[in-house]
């Protein structure tokens, strides 16, 4: 399948490793071959040069000029209400869900087991009725 | 100038400190479940009763629950975990570290006694067993939530993909 997501002016990057790592930032110029001029002044991103090998390319783009200045990146991702839109999304839910597991207890890792042993148990059930007997 | 030597050696006297009991680690508390880590009952999660004057840290299963005993186990074959139960109706404050010295045996050391077949192992005294009764029930009993419960029964266990230093307990 060919590529969807381009790097362009815009472009909502979320970071994948090091010290910004987590957090989501906006293309605003493109450096070289392999870094790009990020900006993130809502989510806490310092405007930096960053590699494109520590992002991953969002399905957002923001409609602003070449080296906007942050107050108007911080504008216009308010406008169109990126975080929000990334809590929502499917990266932005798998991201969330990462972080909720990383920080459940020994009781709630135990509960969780209950729970999926108890679900695939009725699934096993419903397939039995379903799958033709040998 | 060279350092001045007595002609004798002299032993230094030190000054024996009396040995501070370990201090409690890892912000337990009384009723908090641990996770034991070492000996039979590895991986078996019990309830944290008080620590002992020796520094060791008095545990109970419950006996119903997992087959733990009141037992004696170091701070180091823990892992303490965040979920805690409530243990005010139980009362162990009999339990001390005089009640798990174990009995001496009068044994002359006689050929006789060397070469007689070995006496069977002493049954389980029954004040021990009533005094596990008296504690756990203060235990048992308040705890309402029944996954607790099976979470009490179950063993801790490592998988694929579970790293013990990224895991919160």
């Amino acid at each position: 399948m060919a590529q969807t997501r381009f790097v362009e002016i815009g472009r909502v990057a979320y970071v994948n490793f090091g010290p910004e790592s987590g957090k989501l930032c906006v293309i605003v110029d493109v450096v070289d071959a392999k870094r790009a001029l990020v900006d993130g002044p809502v989510t806490g991103v310092v405007r930096q040069q960053m590699p494109f090998s520590r992002i991953s390319l969002t399905e957002f783009v923001l409609p602003i000029k070449r080296n906007q200045t942050s107050a108007n990146v911080a504008k216009s991702f308010d406008e169109h209400e990126i975080v929000k839109k990334w809590g929502n999304s499917h990266a932005g839910k798998h991201v969330a869900s990462n972080v909720r597991r990383a920080s459940l207890t020994d009781f709630e890792r135990f509960k969780l087991m209950a729970a999926q042993k108890k679900k695939s148990l009725l699934i096993k059930r419903e397939l039995k009725k379903i799958k033709p007997k040998h | 100038m060279v350092k001045w030597y007595p002609t004798e050696d002299v032993q230094k006297v030190r000054v024996k400190r009396a040995n501070k009991p370990a201090r409690l680690r890892g912000g337990v508390s009384p009723g908090q479940i641990l996770i034991l880590l070492a000996g039979k009952h590895q991986g078996k999660r019990v309830a944290f009763l008080k620590q002992l004057e020796s520094g060791l840290l008095l545990v109970t299963g419950p006996y119903k629950l997992n087959g733990v005993p009141l037992k004696r186990v170091p701070q180091a074959y823990t892992v303490p975990t965040s979920t805690k139960i409530d243990i005010s109706g139980s009362d162990f404050s009999k339990v001390t570290d005089a009640y798990f010295a174990k009995e001496k045996e009068n044994t002359k050391k006689t050929e006789e006694a060397f070469f007689a077949p070995k006496k069977e192992k002493k049954p389980f005294s029954d004040a021990k067993k009533a005094m596990q009764k008296s504690v756990d029930a203060g235990i048992v009993n308040k705890v309402a939530d029944p996954v607790v419960k099976k979470y009490l029964k179950t063993k801790f266990r490592l998988r694929n993909g579970m790293f013990p230093h990224t895991l919160k307990f």
